[in-house]
């Protein structure tokens, strides 16, 4: 529970809902931008794009999750048992991305062997 | 660290040994918030299987549908608009998310009419997505004929020249370069994919046809969209009931700073944060 008064908490909403829409909006720029749709023939590699929308969008989730969801003043061990089991994603995240490109690689290789048979029939 | 003080003082003075022992809360959080953080987890992770799914499976193809090209639609007609009605779509959760938060401030200082009015608001918000989404799925399913096993955005692999038009964006004669989207059209209730001449590459000067974009896409979008939208519903309907028991006096004769807005907007604005998520993965990325 927050020992925050009505005002402060409705000035510290108005400005967390304040900068989550300015990020959105940022957001969606910028991926337009990167990918040429504003400025004829500027493009942003889509690392790039990609790297800075990711940081953006976890800046989001933590003003949601500490804010709004008011976590940030909840006591240290509900904090913990909430969000540390979300770093197991974290692996999730990196082993079947890598597991995805493995299987684009396999598939082409099937392709190819298949179409290697056909012409050697 | 106020909130060990707190914690310190709330033991000597019910002197049950400890907080573990029964008699008090743990975290200083009622049963119900903490199991609704604890559901929310859990849901976290339902989420994240989809949408890791969608990593994989988009990370294994050689080519993805571009989203600014499959999101580009708006009502009344308009196209060529990349974004721009999801981005609305975003900022009506946004909003929603807001006015639960003054739902809950209301609350906590017992004002009935305040809780009410705020959660009014939100449950529009949550239809108005719902109805945002009903369009966005429309249009998809009846116009563009995308299901969860066809999926007509493709993207060309190869440079060329279009040998036929569809009647809609291409015309005859058009070229195309590699990494250049298309959306393959329906003629007569039947799959007309376009032929072209291709310009570069070992195939250079054969004729090629246009083919279905990778088939995971549009379950992968009917499905962690559908998921989310679900929701959505869910949370609308919980809104509603516990909007009315407001309203008739139930939470106020609690005393409680109206504890179940607290929860039910925990969950909204979890809603809100996994919308964050399929934003970035479906709509930016």
């Amino acid at each position: 529970m927050s020992h925050l008064t009505y005002d402060q908490s409705k000035t510290i909403a108005n400005k967390t809902i304040g900068i989550l829409a300015f990020i959105t909006v940022f957001e969606v720029l910028f991926a337009l931008l990167g990918k040429g749709y504003l400025v004829e023939g500027f493009h942003i590699s889509g690392w790039i794009t990609g790297g800075v929308m990711m940081v953006l969008s976890i800046v989001k989730a933590y003003l949601i999750v500490y804010e709004f969801m008011h976590m940030k003043y909840e006591v240290p061990g509900l904090v913990k048992t909430v969000l540390l089991p979300t770093l197991l994603l974290v692996w999730a995240i990196i082993a079947f991305l890598a597991e995805g490109k493995y299987w684009g690689t396999s598939r082409v290789n099937v392709k190819n062997t298949v179409s290697q048979v056909e012409s050697v029939e | 660290m106020a909130s060990d003080t707190l914690a310190h003082d709330h033991h000597t003075d019910t002197h049950s040994g400890g907080s573990w022992k029964g008699g008090s809360e743990p975290f200083k959080a009622s049963y119900g918030k903490l199991m609704m953080w604890y559901f929310l987890l859990s849901d976290a992770f339902t989420f994240s299987g989809f949408l890791i799914a969608y990593g994989a499976l988009r990370f294994s193809m050689p080519t993805w549908p571009v989203p600014d090209f499959v999101f580009s639609t708006f009502p009344g007609g308009f196209h060529h608009l990349p974004l721009l009605f999801v981005t609305v779509m975003t900022f009506i959760l946004l909003a929603s998310s807001y006015t639960m938060v003054r739902a809950v401030q209301e609350g906590h200082r017992e004002n009935k009419r305040g809780v009410v009015v705020w959660m009014m608001w939100t449950i529009l918000g949550g239809a108005a997505f719902l109805g945002c989404q009903a369009w966005e799925w429309n249009t998809l399913m009846g116009k563009e004929h995308m299901t969860v096993t066809t999926n007509p955005f493709g993207t060309h692999t190869v440079s060329g020249t279009y040998l036929e038009g569809d009647g809609h964006d291409i015309k005859e004669g058009d070229t195309f370069v590699a990494g250049d989207s298309y959306l393959m059209h329906k003629h007569e209730g039947e799959w007309a994919p376009l032929k072209y001449t291709i310009t570069d590459g070992l195939d250079k000067g054969k004729e090629g046809q246009q083919t279905f974009g990778p088939k995971a896409f549009g379950a992968l979008f009917f499905f962690i969209t559908g998921f989310h939208g679900f929701h959505v519903l869910s949370g609308v309907a919980f809104l509603l009931i516990i909007c009315v028991n407001s309203a008739t006096g139930l939470y106020a004769r609690r005393r409680n700073g109206y504890e179940m807005v607290e929860k039910i907007g925990l969950y909204w604005h979890f809603v809100d944060l996994v919308w964050v998520f399929v934003f970035l993965f479906f709509y930016l990325l």
